[in-house]
C-alpha cells in the first residue's frame, strides 16, 4: 500500500521553466554519459576543457568529503574502491530481488530498501546512498559542464533511457533529473533518439535496425521510416547485458591465471577493480588488433597476460549469441524478415568490438552504419528531440512499449492488458468480475513482463478496490485501466461501474524515491552544496509549490462541496499565503507555508478519500479478497 | 466515434494499410503529446487523450484478423470476449489434433512446414470473410472468426516452439 501515490486522474502538472533556459539532451548512460545541445537541426556533443565529450559514469564520495564525478572520481579508484560507484544505472529502479542479476558486479554493501520504496541502496562512505541520488551526481555533473560552455542556465532535458527499461527504471531516471534541478521534457528510448540522430527521414525511408550494445544494457530496435515520421514497430533487449561483461570474462580469466601460477590473491574489491580497468583497456585494445598484453599488479605482485583476438571472441561468442537471438525475436514480433531491413544503425561503445559488428552484418546480411560516433549518436538525437519539443520540429516518433503489463488473476496467471509494442501513449481497459458472491472487495495486482505466470514477471505495484456492492458472483464490472504516457510510464485506475456507484483509484507505481528519501537528499546536498545550490533549491521548494496548489485547486474544483464555509476560507488563506511566499526569494518560507497548508488541507484529503475509498486503504486481510477474469 | 471514423475511413473490411498509416500519421503529426509539451496542462492532458484513441483504433485497424473482429462487432456479431474459448466441437478438434502435430514436430523445418501451412489457411480465410460480411451471415462470420483467432494463436504457439528448437540446437 505505502507502494501508491494517490493523485488526481489525468493531473501530473509539471509547470515548466523560464523559457529562457536551455534545453539539452542527455545520455546517462551505463559507462558514459555525454550531453548534447541542438540548434536549427544541428546537434553538437559539448566537450570539456580537454575536448572530451563522455563523462565516465563513475561517481566518488572522497573519505576527504564532497562528491566527483568522471574521470576525477574514476582516478580515485586505486586508493578508495568503496568510495567509487560506477555502472549505477544497473541498479536503477532494482528490488533487492533483482540482484542476482547484477550480483558480482558491484563490490559494495547492498542495503535492501526500506519502508515506501523497494529499491536498493549502496552503503558508500558510511553512507546508504540510493542509485536515484548517485545518478542525480551524474546529471548535476552534465548540467553544470552545459551551463559552463554555453553560458546559460540549462533546466531541461531529453533524458534517454534503454527502449528495455521498466517502469520502475524510468521512474528513477525521473527521479534523479529532478533531484539534479532538471526538469525532463521527455524519456526518449536510446535507440529512437540513435535513428533521430542518423536523420534517417532525411531521404530515407524504409525499414531500420538500430543495435544498441552499451556498457551494461543491449537494445535491439526496429524503425519505419516515413516523411519524419519515426515509427518504432518493435524492441527488445536484455537490461543486465553489455560491454561489462566482456570486462569482466577477461578480469576472470587474468585471475585464474594468477591462482594457477601459484599466487594467492586477496580477492577484494581493490583487485576486482584493477582487473577490470586492465581488462578494459585491453578489450579496447583488441578492437584494432589481433594480440595484446597487459600487467596486473595485486598487493605489489605483477603478473603478465597475453590475449588473442580469437581467444576474446571466443570468451565473449555467447553474449553476442543471446544479442542475435532477442533480435531474432524482435524481428519476429514485427513480423519481418532480415532481408527486409535496409540499414542498421550501431550504438555504444562495445559495438566497436569486431566480433559483435561481424555478427550483425551476418545477421542482417548488410554492412552496420557506423559513421556517427557510437558512443555520442544517442545524446545527440535527444537533443535534436529535446530542440523538437522546445521550439517545434517537423519529426515525429511514435514510440512503444517494451513490456507487457497485466494484471494478476486467479491462481496466478498474468492477464495481458497492453501487450508489448503497443503505440504510446495508450490507454486500454479490461473488465473484471467477482468471483464470490457477496464479494465486495478485489485485489489489483499489476505486473510486467512477458511470462505468463505473475512469479515470473515483475510485480509494478499492488492495489485493493474495496466497496463492491455485495452481489452475485459474476454481476459486477470492475473496469481496470492502464495509461502509458509518452514517457513510457504508467498510471492504473480501478472503476467499479455497476448500480451506478462510481469508484475511481489512480495508482502509480512508485518504486522510485520516498517522500523522506527526497528530503533527505535534498538535504545532503545542502550540506555539501556550492553557492548556487541554493538557487537551486528555491526553484526546486517552488516548482513542488506550485505542484501542490495545482492539485489542491484541482481538487477543489471537483470535491470542493465537501467543505463548509469556514473550512473553505481556511484554506484559501493558507493557498494565498503559500502564494505570497513564492513570490519571493525566502525558501524557507515557501516550505513552512506548503507544509502549513498541507496540514490545513488534511482533512480534506481525508474526507475525499472516505468517499468511497477509506476501506482500501485499510488493509483488510488479503485472505479473504479474491479476484478473476471475467469468462 | 468508432476507429475507422476516428481514422476517417470508410467501415470496410479491405483496407489499404498505406491510406491507413497516413491517415494515423497525419492525426498524430496534430496530436502527439510532443507537439504540446509547452501547452497548458488541460491541452495536453486532451492531446494524451485523443493520441491514445488513435493508438488504440489504428492498432485495432492494423492486423486484418483484429480489424475483422472489431468490424463483425460493430456489425453485433458477438465475440466471446476473452479471445480464448472455443465453443465449437469441431475445431476444438482440429485444435487439438494441430496441437499434437506441433509438439510432435521435432526440427524447426517441421515447424515451418505447419506455420506455412497455417498461413496459407490464414490468408484463405480471410479473403473468405469478404463475401460472408457481403451476405451478413452473422454465425457465419462468428464462426470463421473464431477458426481465425485459434489459427492466430497456434501461429504464435508455432513461432515459440521454433524458438526453443533454434535455441537448444544452437
Amino acid at each position: 500500500m505505502t507502494l501508491l501515490e494517490i493523485h488526481e486522474p489525468g493531473e501530473t502538472p509539471l509547470p515548466h521553466a523560464g523559457e529562457g533556459s536551455l534545453a539539452v539532451g542527455i545520455d546517462l548512460g551505463t559507462t558514459n554519459s555525454v550531453v548534447a545541445i541542438a540548434r536549427e537541426g544541428k546537434p553538437a556533443a559539448l566537450h570539456d576543457e580537454t575536448g572530451k565529450a563522455m563523462v565516465p559514469s563513475v561517481v566518488a564520495y572522497p573519505s576527504s568529503g564532497g562528491v566527483l564525478v568522471g574521470d576525477e572520481a574514476r582516478l580515485l579508484m586505486p586508493q578508495e574502491p568503496r568510495n567509487v560507484v560506477a555502472s549505477v544505472k544497473r541498479l536503477m529502479g532494482r528490488g533487492a530481488a533483482d540482484l542476482h542479476a547484477v550480483a558480482g558486479v558491484l563490490p559494495y554493501e547492498i542495503e535492501p530498501g526500506s519502508g515506501e520504496t523497494d529499491m536498493v541502496k549502496l552503503r558508500i562512505a558510511g553512507k546508504a546512498r540510493s542509485p536515484v541520488e548517485i545518478s542525480a551526481e551524474i546529471l548535476k555533473a552534465l548540467r553544470k559542464r552545459a551551463e559552463e560552455a554555453l553560458d546559460k542556465p540549462v533546466e531541461r532535458a531529453v533524458i534517454t533511457v534503454p527502449a528495455y527499461f521498466d517502469d520502475a527504471a524510468r521512474t528513477a531516471t525521473r527521479d534523479a533529473a529532478r533531484v539534479a534541478g532538471l526538469e525532463v521534457l521527455r524519456l526518449v528510448n536510446e535507440p529512437t533518439a540513435a535513428a533521430l540522430a542518423y536523420g534517417l527521414d532525411k531521404g530515407s525511408e524504409g525499414l531500420y535496425a538500430v543495435y544498441d550494445l552499451g556498457g551494461g544494457t543491449f537494445d535491439f530496435s526496429l524503425l519505419r521510416l516515413e516523411k519524419g515520421v519515426f515509427q518504432v514497430l518493435a524492441t527488445g533487449g536484455d537490461t543486465a547485458l553489455g560491454g561489462d561483461d566482456f570486462d569482466r570474462a577477461i578480469a576472470e580469466r587474468m585471475l585464474a591465471e594468477r591462482k594457477k601460477d601459484g599466487l594467492d590473491d586477496q580477492v577484494d574489491e581493490a583487485a576486482v577493480k584493477a582487473a577490470l580497468a586492465l581488462a578494459r583497456h585491453m578489450k579496447e585494445q583488441l578492437s584494432d588488433r589481433d594480440q595484446t598484453s597487459g600487467r596486473l599488479e595485486l598487493s605489489g605482485v605483477p603478473s603478465f597476460h597475453a590475449l588473442t583476438r580469437a581467444e576474446f571472441d571466443a570468451m565473449i561468442a555467447s553474449y553476442i549469441k543471446r544479442t542475435v537471438d532477442i533480435a531474432r525475436h524482435v524481428l519476429g514480433d514485427a513480423d519481418m524478415t532480415a532481408a527486409e531491413v535496409q540499414g542498421v544503425v550501431l550504438v555504444g561503445g562495445s559495438t566497436r568490438v569486431p566480433l559483435v559488428r561481424a555478427e550483425v552484418a551476418k545477421m542482417l546480411g548488410k554492412a552496420p552504419l557506423t559513421d556517427i560516433d557510437p558512443d555520442e549518436v544517442v545524446a545527440l538525437g535527444a537533443a535534436l528531440q529535446a530542440e523538437a519539443l522546445t521550439g517545434g520540429g517537423d519529426t515525429l516518433l511514435l514510440d512503444v512499449t517494451p513490456l507487457s503489463l497485466g494484471l494478476e488473476t486467479m491462481g496466478g496467471i498474468v492477464e495481458k492488458v497492453v501487450p508489448r509494442n503497443t503505440p504510446i501513449p495508450v490507454q486500454l481497459a479490461q473488465d473484471f468480475t467477482t468471483y464470490q458472491d457477496g464479494q465486495t472487495a478485489m485485489v489489483i495486482h499489476v505486473v510486467q513482463g512477458e511470462r505468463e505466470m505473475v512469479a515470473d514477471c515483475r510485480s509494478l505495484a499492488r492495489f485493493e478496490l474495496l466497496g463492491i456492492p455485495p452481489m452475485t458472483a459474476g454481476a459486477a464490472r470492475i473496469r481496470v485501466s492502464f495509461a502509458v504516457d509518452a514517457d513510457g510510464l504508467l498510471t492504473v485506475s480501478a472503476e467499479e461501474r455497476t448500480t451506478g456507484v462510481q469508484q475511481r483509484i489512480e495508482v502509480k507505481p512508485s518504486y522510485g524515491l520516498s517522500h523522506d528519501d527526497m528530503a533527505d537528499m535534498l538535504y545532503d546536498s545542502l550540506e555539501n552544496a556550492e553557492a548556487d545550490m541554493t538557487a537551486r533549491l528555491l526553484t526546486e521548494a517552488k516548482v513542488e509549490a506550485r505542484r501542490s496548489l495545482l492539485a489542491l485547486d484541482a481538487a477543489l474544483a471537483k470535491d470542493g462541496a465537501l467543505l463548509d464555509g469556514s473550512e473553505r476560507a481556511e484554506l484559501d488563506q493558507g493557498r494565498a499565503r503559500l502564494e505570497a511566499a513564492m513570490a519571493g526569494e525566502a525558501r524557507d518560507e515557501i516550505n513552512a507555508a506548503a507544509e502549513a497548508l498541507e496540514t490545513l488541507s488534511k482533512p480534506f484529503a481525508e474526507r475525499r478519500m472516505d468517499r468511497g475509498i477509506r476501506e482500501a486503504l485499510a488493509g483488510k486481510s488479503v485472505n479473504e479478497l479474491e479476484s478473476r477474469v471475467g469468462e | 466515434m468508432d476507429h475507422f471514423a476516428r481514422l476517417g475511413l470508410p467501415a470496410a473490411l479491405d483496407l489499404e494499410p498505406a491510406s491507413l498509416d497516413r491517415a494515423y500519421f497525419a492525426l498524430q503529426r496534430q496530436w502527439h503529446p510532443d507537439r504540446f509539451v509547452a501547452k497548458p496542462a488541460a491541452e495536453r492532458a486532451r492531446a494524451s487523450a485523443e493520441a491514445a484513441a488513435l493508438n488504440d483504433a489504428y492498432r485495432t485497424l492494423k492486423d486484418p484478423l483484429s480489424r475483422a473482429v472489431y468490424l463483425a462487432e460493430l456489425k453485433g456479431v458477438e465475440m466471446p470476449g476473452d479471445g480464448k474459448t472455443i465453443d465449437d466441437p469441431e475445431l476444438l478438434m482440429e485444435a487439438m489434433e494441430a496441437r499434437e502435430e506441433l509438439h510432435d514436430a521435432g526440427s524447426t523445418q517441421a515447424v515451418d512446414a505447419l506455420a506455412a501451412k497455417v498461413r496459407a489457411d490464414m490468408k484463405a480465410s480471410l479473403s473468405g470473410l469478404g463475401s460472408l460480411f457481403l451476405a451478413g451471415d452473422k454465425p457465419a462470420i462468428r464462426k470463421a472468426l473464431l477458426r481465425l483467432r485459434y489459427l492466430d494463436k497456434f501461429a504464435e504457439e508455432a513461432r515459440a516452439r521454433r524458438m526453443n528448437l533454434e535455441r537448444s540446437t544452437a
